[in-house]
């Protein structure tokens, strides 16, 4: 594992002197409503309609590390589906990487990486090799590319011991570390982390961090990283999103989020905010 | 086309690997070989010639269609998308660039070769040694077998990924493959071979697709199929497109109006 000296990021959501460019996911109202039918009386049943997402406005620039958080139910998830071109907006206009999500899936999806800590991307009775292997051809990526990239990913998450085991064998730490090598293998633009450190132990989630904040300096790969763990937000987010009820109630640097408070509190208080 | 390949390739290497499982497939299906073979003979002892099949085209049909239940997904318990659909897990299916219904067909292929691999030779070989059986030797007759267990297999595929992906809708495929499997299991002609029902019925079960999965396969081989091979080819070829078709239809809805489970 790469350590790297632990000095604070530069601010990169407004850079000072650097052109503006443009945004790598641009959001613009941004909506998703989820229909469902409810019992109402007897035989009668209704329509009940909940909005998971409200009008939400995000515009990420490339190279970013942007800290999305919210409550459990605040529709995180439900945006990172749309932004990888899964879930079909209700309304609001979407672009990640120059596509449209839903009608460029396919294109799309060789420029994402996405991890969901919750589920594995990885083949469960495959082993670990050879969900690569599958990746490789799944994102065509050049045997040399992907030789040079499984090698640098294999050195920095420490796979060696596992690469040859059944992912169904593999601890927690070591599966979500294959995870984010299989998000990373293609050289995406942009990557969604979705509580890429959820259950993990303090050594490795410190390894996890070390990793992504290396990632994202070293080949400027933006990334959209959702959690509940205020050190992630703290230790690699220079800017944070906040939502709650589906919508946005902070975006904005890290640093001014915690001007005057210490971060936990902010985000307690944050967290407690009562929807508009 | 490198990645269906691949994923075919990965997936038959896995269903390999299950080897305790296919000996425990082997011995039921061997098992229930033995019992459709007597209900068969107590059938034919009736009558010793049924619609030119004789006891021992009964007892080979019997073992042969018992050797087909696992590659052939006779069952129709569904792919192993259902449960994915179930758990919310498909959502890592869905953002990977490939063809949907492509991807799932080449992850079926592999398991039903791996399942042929392990599964289809033994019930055969026991069923062999304790009943007369009438194999045709011809080498041509084989492949003309193989070519409709090839199109029986795409049919079989296109109702069980139709069926999986009733999931998306329901939250669950197993009620739906609950019922597929009894309306299944009897118009592929497992309960009773279609050539043997009432002429009437028989007329009207030949013409569903699941006759294309057992039925006609092992029709082609015996050489009493009507039409012979361009019919059995055509029938389920047709069924094959039209399914595969009606499968992409509803794999387009369920993009448009899923709803992924889990957070």
């Amino acid at each position: 594992m790469t350590a790297l000296p632990s000095q604070p990021l530069p601010d990169r959501a407004e850079p000072p002197t650097n052109p503006p460019t443009d945004p790598v996911i641009l959001a613009e109202g941004l909506t998703k409503v989820f229909s469902s039918r409810a019992r109402a009386g007897r035989l009668r049943r209704e329509r009940v309609d909940f909005t998971a997402v409200d009008a939400i406005d995000l515009r990420v620039a490339p190279g970013e590390l942007v800290g999305y958080i919210g409550p459990n139910g605040a529709g995180k998830s439900t945006t990172i589906k749309m932004l990888t071109g899964i879930l079909t907006p209700s309304s609001g206009t979407l672009r990640v990487a120059g596509y449209d999500p839903q009608r460029d899936r396919v294109k799309l999806a060789r420029r994402i990486g996405v991890v969901f800590g919750q589920r594995t991307t990885l083949w469960w009775d495959l082993p670990l090799r050879d969900s690569f292997t599958l990746l490789q051809r799944l994102y065509r990526i050049p045997p040399a590319r992907f030789a040079e990239n499984l090698a640098f990913y294999t050195e920095a998450l420490d796979l060696g011991p596992f690469l040859d085991r059944p992912v169904r064998q593999l601890s927690l730490g070591q599966r979500m570390r294959g995870d984010i090598t299989a998000a990373l293998l293609h050289d995406p633009a942009v990557v969604y982390l979705d509580e890429p450190t959820i259950g993990l132990d303090v050594v490795s989630k410190h390894a996890v961090r070390e990793f992504l904040r290396d990632l994202n300096l070293r080949t400027g790969t933006t990334i959209l990283l959702t959690t509940h763990d205020v050190d992630d937000i703290e230790r690699l987010c220079s800017r944070v999103v906040a939502i709650d009820h589906g919508r946005v109630t902070y975006d904005g640097s890290l640093e001014a989020l915690r001007a005057e408070r210490d971060l936990e509190t902010v985000v307690r208080e944050l967290y407690s905010r009562q929807g508009v | 086309m490198r990645v269906y390949l691949t994923a075919a390739r990965l997936s038959l290497r896995r269903h390999l690997a299950y080897r305790s499982s296919a000996a425990a497939g082997v011995a039921t299906n061997t098992v229930f070989g033995f019992i459709r073979t007597f209900v068969l003979l107590a059938l034919w002892r009736q009558k010793t010639v049924i619609n030119g099949w004789d006891a021992a085209d009964a007892c080979t049909y019997s073992f042969l269609t018992q050797a087909l239940i696992a590659p052939m997904g006779v069952f129709m318990t569904g792919t192993e998308l259902g449960p994915r659909i179930r758990t919310g897990d498909v959502a890592v299916d869905l953002y990977r660039p490939v063809d949907f219904q492509s991807w799932w067909l080449a992850l079926d292929a592999g398991r039903a070769v791996g399942s042929g691999m392990l599964r289809s030779l033994p019930p055969v070989l026991v069923g062999a040694l304790f009943f007369p059986m009438a194999l045709p030797l011809s080498p041509l007759r084989w492949a003309a077998f193989l070519l409709c267990c090839l199109v029986g297999y795409l049919v079989s595929f296109s109702l069980r990924y139709l069926i999986s992906l009733v999931a998306f809708w329901t939250m669950d495929e197993r009620g739906m493959a609950a019922i597929t499997f009894a309306v299944g299991f009897f118009c592929s002609g497992m309960i009773l071979p279609l050539t043997a029902m009432p002429p009437r019925l028989d007329s009207v079960l030949q013409l569903t697709p699941w006759a294309a999965v057992i039925q006609i396969p092992a029709s082609v081989l015996f050489g009493t199929q009507s039409g012979g091979l361009a019919y059995a080819l055509a029938f389920g070829l047709a069924w094959a497109l039209l399914l595969l078709g009606a499968g992409r239809l509803l794999t387009g809805a369920a993009r448009r109006k899923v709803v992924v489970q889990g957070g």
